[in-house]
């Protein structure tokens, strides 16, 4: 036994070397709230890289900078409908009487330092961030990321998009400008189209008939307090369903259904999501300081009695006002009461509806497909051609709608006439998604066929080839075996067949009524879609292209112009004849 | 006394000479006309012009206007009963001047609504064009500059004038206008077109005589100082500052979704991108097998 390496002596112990400044922190931290174990996993958290799983960071980072600006608001702003006379810096106001909501959100304006750039950062953060959440959902849904196990997950960002929405609206309405009393009194009037509980339900939140004086000061509690509470706790909902879940990634050589492969928290991620922060705060910084949004000034304190063209919600809103719009003008009058169609379908009925589809969207199609195993692993749009054409469905009619919202601004931009766009779009809106739907569809299974092409017969090279008998081919060439993982990592569609209506006792199963349905659905939802191409047809596909490459033998060598450049020669010193 | 009646003397010499009464009848002849020329013709001047401004006006009016508004300006019905060109007795001069001298009028083609474009006429032929109109009816008179002006207030008052001018342009005008005067849609193709940079002339007589789809706001619905306080709010819009940065053209709520989207979530996730596009490498260079 060699022991030449063993100490002879005993006399330098082993000493910990004495730790640094911040291991002392860390270390007195430790042993009193045990970070170090909680922390110890999470910190190397691993999150896969690419650009759209960084949507919903959008979203974070702006609902921080509404978090920051609004306290800042809050300081200044008088939540109060007590009439006061506006004696600030503001010329063309001075000496109005107006409530004291205005009065101070003049007064954030004009003479508090910062308080225009803060108002004008918070207002274009509230629509980053709920334009910012729309995307992230669109990203979740055409990748089929809301499949299981995150149905619950979809579940609680359809909500926080929805709770965003009414925090949107409620902050809209609490300057009391022009603006916000207009939109006021449209949701007064939205709740008493609601037929019998409507003017009970209106009455119950103005504290009696419009406007009342209690509106402001309800609406304010909303804004800071009900809905922002609502708000964190979802959003810490979701997020904590996103590390349990573990996120998901993009199929690829090396990334399986039981791994996750990207970079851990600590370093990259936090870099990386902490510098969006700071992107995120600075757009919305130039947007406030650069751009103005709601001049509140030139609106004036709301009346009743005034109205302005343009008078539009905030975007989000914008689709409900465009239905509203375009909605032809029906009222039923029984025993004395009306009953504003006009007004109840567009604005209550269908946003109602719209939300419900949203947030059913994964149980349906899993209830369709009949799929419930787990997925970790992305689809691609173009693999799920019914469900990339039904949210392009949505979106259209979506759009179509929006587009009714602004038809008087598209109108006087576009010299159009705001009695023909209504027409149009009245009949768009139901048409629209439906064209929408069929070229979707149509448009992903071709995608599918070419991706079919490209694993059995290679990509185009541009090369174009004559043969003896003087045809003409483009030469086609393997892709590289990364990519034709990538294409066929996905899952064969699995059709699901219904279970017999009648056990073997032929009792009626529970639920069998549907089954028919179920199965018609079944089969449209994945009619002509393409499967990827089975081991078997792959290799015939190579013994296909190698015979192709042998008899094209013959013709190697012969200097055919372009010919030596089909990647099967070396082409040094080769060059086109008759080049000079 | 001889050398005092010199002269007197002398002229009186020749008093009786046989030229004596040639010469009178000349001087009477001579100094008749003098005055005449000097002071007659100003006041000819006067009324002969008028006369001749309406005539010349009429001649402008038969061959740029009377297509659609008839030979003598009582309008041109089409067959279905619409207007070709409305009756112009009793539009006043006011009229004419808003309408030819923005250039809405003579009018290009038919449609929804006549543009403000490039002027055709000249001053001259506006003011003759007004004063042949005008004279088919009583109605409003170009008004002058003090009626749409507030250099005469003193500071105090101006500044009342544009508080007051303000609230009632937000309550009478924004509606179609909107609320900086940016403009809005009007039924089946029609607009209120945009207020920014329209001279103060010119606001004040479209209020006057309502024109195209604008309703007329008479000095009975809105007295001269508050047509003159609306225009102060406006000039005074326009010479604020753009407080909050741009105004992305003033139209509400639509615009700045427009840019929230564009430039809100289209720059973030072009960041995004960048992000994810710069990935952990211990090597700029790519690894080559």
């Amino acid at each position: 036994m060699d022991t030449s390496k063993v100490a002879t002596s005993n006399s330098s112990a082993a000493t910990a070397k004495k730790p640094g400044k911040a291991g002392v922190v860390a270390n007195w931290a430790d042993e009193r709230l045990g970070l170090g174990t909680a922390m110890k996993k999470n910190l190397r958290k691993v999150f896969p890289d690419h650009w759209s799983f960084m949507l919903g960071e959008i979203a974070l980072w702006s609902f921080v900078v509404l978090l920051l600006t609004g306290v800042f608001l809050t300081f200044w702003y008088r939540p109060s409908m007590a009439e006061v006379t506006y004696m600030g810096s503001y010329d063309q106001l001075r000496g109005l009487h107006m409530s004291e909501a205005m009065a101070s959100t003049l007064n954030i304006s004009f003479d508090v330092r910062g308080g225009l750039l803060m108002r004008q950062m918070h207002h274009w953060a509230a629509n980053i961030f709920i334009a910012s959440m729309m995307i992230h959902l669109l990203r979740v849904y055409f990748t089929g990321a809301f499949r299981k196990p995150r149905e619950l997950n979809w579940v609680i960002g359809s909500l926080l998009l929805l709770l965003g929405t009414l925090e949107g609206f409620t902050g809209y309405s609490l300057p009391d400008d022009l603006l916000s009393g207009t939109g006021i009194r449209a949701a007064d009037g939205f709740m008493k189209s609601i037929p019998v509980v409507g003017t009970y339900m209106s009455f119950f939140l103005f504290g009696g008939e419009f406007p009342g004086d209690s509106i402001i000061p309800r609406l304010y509690t909303i804004h800071v307090l009900l809905i922002p509470g609502l708000l964190l706790g979802l959003i810490a909902a979701h997020m904590l369903l996103l590390v349990y879940h573990k996120h998901t990634q993009w199929p690829g050589p090396g990334r399986t259904e039981e791994n996750v492969v990207g970079f851990p928290m600590l370093p990259v991620y936090a870099a990386k999501a902490g510098g969006f922060f700071f992107i995120v705060f600075g757009v919305t910084a130039m947007m406030g300081a650069l751009l103005n949004i709601n001049p509140v000034w030139k609106l004036g304190p709301y009346d009743p009695t005034k109205v302005t063209a343009g008078s539009q919600p905030d975007w989000y809103m914008g689709w409900p006002d465009g239905a509203l719009r375009i909605m032809p003008g029906w009222e039923t009058h029984l025993f004395g009461y009306t009953i504003a169609w006009n007004v109840f379908l567009p604005v209550i009925v269908l946003p109602g509806l719209m939300f419900t589809i949203l947030l059913m969207l994964p149980f349906i199609e899993s209830w369709i497909t009949g799929d419930k195993r787990d997925h970790h692993l992305l689809e691609r749009p173009r693999n799920a051609p019914t469900r990339t054409a039904i949210m392009v469905a949505l979106m259209t009619f979506y759009g179509l709608m929006w587009a009714a919202g602004g038809n008087d601004i598209i109108a006087i931009k576009l010299n159009l006439s705001i009695n023909q766009i209504t027409y149009f779009l009245r009949v768009a809106v139901f048409l629209g998604p439906v064209i929408a739907f069929m070229i979707t569809k149509r448009w992903c299974i071709s995608l599918q066929r070419h991706d079919q092409e490209k694993l059995l017969h290679g990509y185009e090279t541009g090369v174009i080839m004559r043969s003896p008998e003087g045809g003409y081919s483009e030469r086609h060439l393997p892709i590289a075996p990364a990519s034709a993982y990538t294409l066929t990592a996905r899952d064969r569609d699995e059709m699901w067949t219904p279970e017999a209506e009648t056990d073997e006792n032929g009792v009626r199963r529970p639920g069998g009524r549907l089954s028919g349905l179920r199965a018609r659905l079944n089969k449209a939802w994945y009619a002509d879609n393409v499967q990827k191409p089975t081991a078997a047809e792959l290799e015939e596909a190579h013994h296909h292209a190698e015979h192709e490459h042998e008899l094209q033998a013959p013709l190697e060598g012969h200097s055919a112009d372009g010919h030596q450049f089909d990647g099967h020669h070396a082409v040094e010193g080769e060059t086109l004849r008759g080049s000079h | 006394m001889r050398f005092v009646n010199r002269s007197a003397g002398r002229l009186s010499r020749h008093r009786r000479g046989p030229l004596a009464g040639l010469v009178l009848l000349l001087v009477g002849l001579v100094t008749a006309g003098g005055l005449y020329t000097a002071l007659a013709p100003a006041q000819a001047q006067d009324s002969d012009t008028l006369a001749i401004e309406v005539e010349k006006g009429r001649e402008l009016f038969l061959v740029g206007c009377s297509s659609c508004h008839g030979l003598n300006g009582e309008g041109v019905s089409t067959l279905d009963g619409n207007n070709l060109g409305p009756s112009l007795v009793g539009v006043g001069a006011a009229a004419v001047d808003f309408q030819v001298g923005t250039g809405r009028m003579p009018m290009a083609q038919p449609g929804a609504q006549a543009p403000r474009k490039p002027v055709t006429y000249s001053e001259e032929e506006t003011a003759q064009l007004a004063a042949y109109v005008a004279s088919l009816g009583p109605g409003p008179a170009i008004p002058d500059e003090s009626d749409y002006s507030i250099e005469g207030l003193d500071d105090d008052a101006k500044e009342a004038a544009v508080v007051r001018g303000g609230q009632i342009f937000l309550t009478n005008c924004t509606a179609c206008h909107n609320f900086e005067g940016s403009g809005g849609a009007m039924p089946r193709g029609g607009y209120a077109p945009s207020l920014d940079g329209v001279e103060s002339k010119y606001i004040y007589e479209a209020l006057l005589t309502g024109p195209q789809n604008m309703p007329s706001f008479s000095n009975g619905n809105l007295a001269p100082e508050e047509k003159r306080d609306v225009i102060a709010y406006l000039k005074s819009l326009e010479e604020q500052p753009g407080y909050g940065g741009f105004g992305m053209g003033g139209l509400g709520p639509v615009t700045d979704g427009v840019f929230a989207w564009l430039v809100g979530i289209g720059g973030l996730v072009a960041f995004a991108i960048w992000i994810a596009a710069h990935t952990t490498r211990s090597k700029k260079k790519k690894v080559t097998s």
